[in-house]
């Protein structure tokens, strides 16, 4: 048994123990916890199958940006647990009927199709150099470029929509308006007091 | 050298597992969209598994544009769950569906 299969195993099932905890906790922050470990887990199996790139970039944009953000969102929330917590027991024939039966069809799927697949089928086409980010970036910047330039639109996107549907315009702020001063009429702002109304 | 299978039971096991987490949390959109980040990161590993084992880099490119999509939308699903919240004081699944034809 060498050192390859031993982390395999290893990490495989902690990312599926990790998952499991993800989807049967009632605590929305657990499982967001157990998301960035399981993120985490999957970064490593990642390592094994010579992505380097992805799984640091994974751990960067994912357990750093998007996590906390969901952190961010659960917390701001403050939402009622009760109304939620003990709900999914109602639900556990489905859950368990619904994962028995896609797992057994994937699995039965990939052992027929994949399970005396060799490495190399293809030749190795657009391998440059040892670094996976030398060749990543060389395809990247070559073969998709319109894709990724589309992806950096897409990630405007997203900044813009966030920031629409959530900003809200303050009411309260002092400022001037220019055609409410210009228009101001004498009986606006003096008031002729006699000496009468005084006494 | 690990067996291609052994990667793709893992990954069709965590597609499952968070395909039923979709079903268990029913009232919960939040732990609905962490399941749903799930589903994605074992699309991306089975993209990964495949780029590896074909010997072909797309399959890491693919990932890489996967990884932006998602970033931009779960931005986007929790800013609709904030002004969701506002306005209707809960998250719940039951509430959203008020907008009946």
């Amino acid at each position: 048994m060498n050192a390859e299969l031993v982390i395999f195993y290893l990490f495989s099932i902690f990312l599926i123990i990790s998952s499991l905890y993800v989807v049967t906790s009632n605590n929305p922050i657990k499982s967001a916890i157990y998301l960035v470990f399981s993120f985490f887990f999957s970064a490593i199996l990642w390592l094994l199958l010579g992505a380097e790139f992805l799984s640091v970039i994974l751990i960067l944009v994912y357990v750093g940006a998007v996590m906390v953000l969901f952190l961010f969102v659960v917390m701001m929330l403050d939402i009622n647990l009760s109304e939620i917590t003990g709900r999914f027991v109602k639900y556990l024939k489905e859950g368990i009927f619904v994962f028995i039966t896609m797992a057994t069809l994937l699995i039965l799927f990939f052992q027929n199709q994949f399970s005396d697949t060799d490495k190399n089928i293809l030749t190795e086409i657009n391998i440059i150099s040892d670094s996976n980010t030398k060749n990543l970036g060389y395809v990247l910047y070559t073969e998709y470029i319109l894709a990724f330039e589309v992806a950096a639109v897409i990630l405007l996107l997203g900044i813009i929509s966030a920031i629409t549907l959530t900003h809200r315009k303050k009411t309260n702020n002092k400022y001037q308006d220019p055609s409410i001063q210009i228009s101001v009429k004498k009986e606006d702002r003096v008031t002729i007091i006699k000496d009468e109304d005084l006494k | 050298m690990i067996p291609m299978s052994h990667y793709l039971f893992l990954s069709s096991i965590l597609f499952s597992i968070s395909l039923a987490g979709i079903f268990l949390n029913r009232k919960n959109i939040l732990i609905m969209l962490m399941s749903l980040e799930l589903m994605f990161l074992s699309i991306n590993f089975n993209f990964i598994i495949f780029g590896n084992y074909l010997g072909d880099l797309t399959g890491q490119i693919f990932v890489f544009f996967i990884l932006t999509v998602i970033a931009a939308e779960s931005a986007i699903g929790l800013a609709i769950i904030v002004v969701l919240y506002r306005n209707r004081d809960s998250i719940n699944v039951d509430d959203i569906g008020k907008l009946k034809g």
